[in-house]
């Protein structure tokens, strides 16, 4: 199922009236307990705002006492249960959550690290170097042929690769260790930086198709030439070490891609979608 | 009901990024405060999901967020699908922000909206590093 479709738990800590305000300090321990769980957690007490939660279900905690407080305005689409934490210490009440979440079927948290490009569409021109170059489809476009990050569970955790291609500093992994790529304000600097652009053709010594090609067809020749396995992985190993290194992609996302030539087919198709895309565009401006 | 800025937190839970004494000390002071909040264990996470409390956040008047860099979090809710108003959002930089000044401002009513604002182009880009643009 896709991200966007899941039903989620979120959970509520009601402090308002029929319920006794927690601790200070409680109040602090349950909160990063239940954080600590993946869980999004509202603080109400009377008079408060907090933003409802239109998908999902409801899960109201409070120390209630026995005197549950009655739910106004709740819709079908949004189920909600009480729970009385009365007594309850933090690890006990992030326990209950996740009974609960797991009773309603609501997406889990913590199974996928949210690691995926972030389009700053202030500066993004839509070249779509980005879509050419992911392998692994986690660009596309949408109606307006507009570039999108569409796939995020596709996308190679820790990699920033894509970021590093963008002429214009346009691509963010939040959770990123540095600037700009993290989200920090783009300096001109960025944008001439040898290390912020990765110009992988030249990487590879020219044109990026026909290199990955050649590359394949000497792999090809080697081995059938000397069968010698060990030399063969050397070579990858080699390449993958200049890759990594350049463009600080982790070592497992290289050692993970594909055969050569699967590499080339996701490469081709990545760029014709571009290239469609492209026109399109053209022909609609 | 009370006009001050809604509160949202990010505990940025999947990652190391954000000092954890900032979290920390940013989500206790919450804890001890009286006010209404919202925390959500990775802003991230919500975007992908196009989590629709996002949208309703958004759409919900001024509010004040306690998470990374105000550039990601304008462009985080963008890709959820729910654009924070320009002139009502106040994103606090827990990444380059000391707790003390988290919290003050988060307990501010007063606004001091900071998120980048339109389109910008490689020459408009600052010559020198500021880690928060204040408007």
């Amino acid at each position: 199922m896709a991200l966007s479709t899941q039903s989620t738990l979120r959970v509520v800590l009601y402090e308002g009236q029929d319920a006794q305000p927690l601790e200070g300090v409680d109040r602090f321990s349950a909160l990063t307990a239940l954080l600590e769980k993946g869980f999004a957690v509202t603080r109400a007490v009377p008079g408060g705002r907090v933003a409802p939660h239109p998908r999902g279900s409801l899960l109201v905690l409070g120390n209630f006492a026995g005197r549950e407080p009655q739910a106004e305005g709740v819709s079908a689409e949004t189920p909600v249960r009480f729970q009385d934490i009365t007594g309850l210490d933090a690890a006990h009440i992030a326990e209950a959550a996740e009974g609960v979440r797991a009773e309603t079927g609501a997406a889990k948290h913590g199974d996928w690290k949210p690691w995926f490009p972030v389009i700053d569409y202030d500066r993004c021109t839509n070249c779509m170097q980005c879509l050419s170059f992911c392998l692994f489809g986690v660009y596309g476009v949408d109606e307006q042929n507009h570039i999108q990050a569409q796939n995020h569970d596709n996308c190679k955790t820790n990699c920033p690769a894509c970021s590093r291609v963008c002429p214009e500093a346009a691509i963010m992994f939040p959770k990123y260790k540095a600037g700009p790529i993290n989200g920090d304000v783009v300096q001109n600097s960025d944008l001439g930086k040898e290390k912020m652009k990765i110009d992988i053709s030249a990487l590879l010594g020219g044109d990026v198709y026909s290199a990955l090609r050649e590359r394949s067809d000497a792999a090809k020749a080697r081995f059938s030439k000397e069968r010698d396995d060990k030399k063969a992985l050397q070579e990858r190993q080699k390449c993958l070490a200049k890759l990594a290194s350049a463009g600080d992609i982790p070592v497992e996302v290289l050692m993970s891609l594909p055969s050569p030539e699967e590499i080339m087919r996701r490469a081709e198709d990545a760029k014709a979608q571009a290239q469609a895309a492209l026109a399109k565009q053209m022909q609609t401006s | 009901m009370t006009n001050a800025p809604r509160i949202l937190y990010c505990h940025c839970q999947y990652a190391q990024v954000v000092p954890a004494e900032v979290k920390e000390a940013v989500l206790r002071k919450l804890c001890d405060s009286g006010v209404a909040f919202d925390a959500v264990a990775d802003l991230c996470e919500l975007s992908a999901r196009q989590d629709p409390s996002l949208q309703r956040l958004a759409e919900g008047g001024a509010v004040k967020i306690a998470a990374c860099f105000p550039r990601a979090v304008k462009w985080l809710f963008h890709a959820a699908r729910a654009d924070l108003p320009l002139d009502g959002a106040e994103v606090l930089n827990m990444r380059a922000q000391s707790a003390e000044e988290i919290t003050a401002a988060l307990f501010n009513v007063e606004m001091k909206p900071n998120l980048p604002k339109g389109k910008v182009t490689a020459t408009d880009a600052p010559a020198t590093s500021v880690g928060v643009p204040v408007n």
